[in-house]
């Protein structure tokens, strides 16, 4: 399989293990990711919040990049994943406002390729036995809340799975020997971007979350978007929980025996050696 | 448009919303899934229920003055659970359009920072988080909050002091130019 890549500003910067354990899993796996040369940022909430044009005409400029390759486009990025799908269903859809956009961005909209999530690849599109073949360490004992965040699930429209009790990030986490547990707070909001806006807000709905994951019986939650992540990691101050929260991809990565995984526990703010130290994991 | 419910000149503020935001907002009638559901309910004066019920009524004044639409963090539970399919979130976005072009923003720290966020875009074709966090606290005289956060990223390489510019930032001016001012 093969695939044109869209990281996004944040997997270059605050999300680097992401970013770098995405890419080492897909590898792993056999599926090739291809970078979209230079690639623009999204627009991401700012956009959509403050222009509408623009908010469609930065996502319609990757894809016109991708168009050239002719490869799907897979995205880790939860709010990236959103624009762009977005804006592939407007152009698709909309000619009045494709017409515009096209104009705009300087391209001719083909619609061929289509917006892959990297948790829809893993848990979709990569054969189901695949992943769990090449599983080296079971990651059995840790139990985790799978969290899913807003953007990949919702609108429904854009969605791969069912909006209200998605299940995909939890096969793939039992496929690799973890144990998800059931909990109510899979499609809360973290409060994205308003953590620095209006960080006291912010800091009631992490604590929420955590602590819900916590009395659900879980020692680590785990996400798929690098805002969801960092709000987890650093707003919790109402909460007294110390449990790590982990990309999707690192805890494949540690499955899979790959070793860069433990430079990117390293870089965590709520650092997650010591739970997989005592499930004797690392 | 369709909203033959409204009586005088809210008819033509509930069509001028409907047209720019694209959504059926005349169909709703109150079931409050969306306000059951909603992420910030908690936090905010009115609930997207109520926004709505606002626009009916032609207050487009409480409606642009409140703070829901700048604290909506766009979670689309609300859409994502109408039974008459009104994407609320982009109602939102609509509204907030409509707050800055009379220049009533209620919660000025949310559009300082998307002033900051899409500056950052605009320059370097990609957020280069550091220097968008400065712009933002030097807009908003926030100087001293999140130093140590800021510090630990630094240290943990998640903050890189360059920003990794694109190249064809001619096509990149050419995108904001043509989009300046231009609301739907």
């Amino acid at each position: 399989m093969e695939f044109s890549y869209y990281p996004g500003c944040s997997l270059e910067s605050s999300a680097k293990e992401y970013n770098q354990s995405a890419m080492a899993v897909a590898k792993a796996l056999g599926i090739t990711l291809n970078e979209i040369e230079d690639w623009v940022c999204c627009g991401a909430t700012s956009a959509h919040s403050t222009n509408h044009k623009l908010s469609y005409a930065l996502p319609a400029i990757n894809i016109s990049l991708a168009q050239n390759a002719g490869n799907d486009i897979v995205v880790p990025c939860a709010s990236c994943y959103s624009r762009l799908k977005k804006t592939d269903l407007l152009l698709r859809n909309n000619p009045e406002e494709r017409k515009e956009i096209e104009d705009i961005a300087d391209f001719n909209y083909e619609g061929k390729l289509e917006i892959v999530s990297v948790l829809e690849l893993f848990a979709k599109k990569l054969p189901k036995e695949e992943l769990k073949s090449k599983v080296k360490k079971n990651l059995s004992g840790l139990k985790l809340a799978c969290y899913y965040g807003c953007l990949t699930v919702r609108p429904p429209e854009i969605c791969f799975e069912n909006p209200e009790n998605p299940d995909s990030m939890d096969t793939v986490m039992k496929a690799i020997g973890a144990e998800p547990v059931r909990w109510s707070y899979k499609t809360e909001c973290c409060g994205a971007s308003l953590s620095l806006t209006a960080t006291g807000t912010v800091n009631k709905m992490v604590a929420r979350i955590v602590d819900m994951a916590a009395e659900a019986g879980a020692n680590a939650i785990v996400t798929a978007c690098p805002l969801c992540q960092m709000n987890l990691e650093v707003r919790r101050n109402e909460s007294n929980s110390n449990m790590p929260v982990f990309y999707f991809t690192e805890l494949i990565a540690l499955a899979l025996g790959i070793p860069e995984c433990k430079d990117w526990f390293a870089k965590h703010i709520v650092d997650p050696r010591q739970l997989l130290k005592s499930l004797s994991l690392i | 448009m369709q909203s033959n419910q409204a009586v005088g000149n809210t008819s033509s503020l509930i069509e001028e919303i409907i047209d720019k935001s694209g959504q059926p907002i005349e169909l709703c009638f109150q079931c409050q899934k969306c306000a059951a559901g909603c992420s910030m309910g908690r936090f905010t004066d009115y609930s997207p229920n109520q926004i709505i019920r606002l626009i009916q009524h032609g207050l487009i004044d409480k409606v642009l003055d409140s703070n829901m639409i700048w604290l909506c963090s766009s979670c689309e539970i609300c859409g994502a659970r109408c039974p008459n399919g009104i994407n609320m979130a982009e109602v939102m976005d609509c509204l907030k359009a409509m707050a800055i072009s009379k220049n009533i923003v209620s919660v000025k720290n949310v559009k300082k920072f998307h002033d900051s966020f899409l500056g950052s875009v605009k320059l370097n074709g990609r957020v280069h988080e550091a220097t968008m966090m400065m712009t933002y606290k030097i807009k908003t005289m926030d100087l001293f909050s999140d130093i140590d956060l800021g510090m630990k990223m630094f240290v943990k390489g998640k903050l890189h002091i360059l920003p990794k510019r694109t190249k064809d930032r001619a096509r990149l001016s050419r995108v904001f130019t043509r989009t300046a001012n231009k609301q739907k």
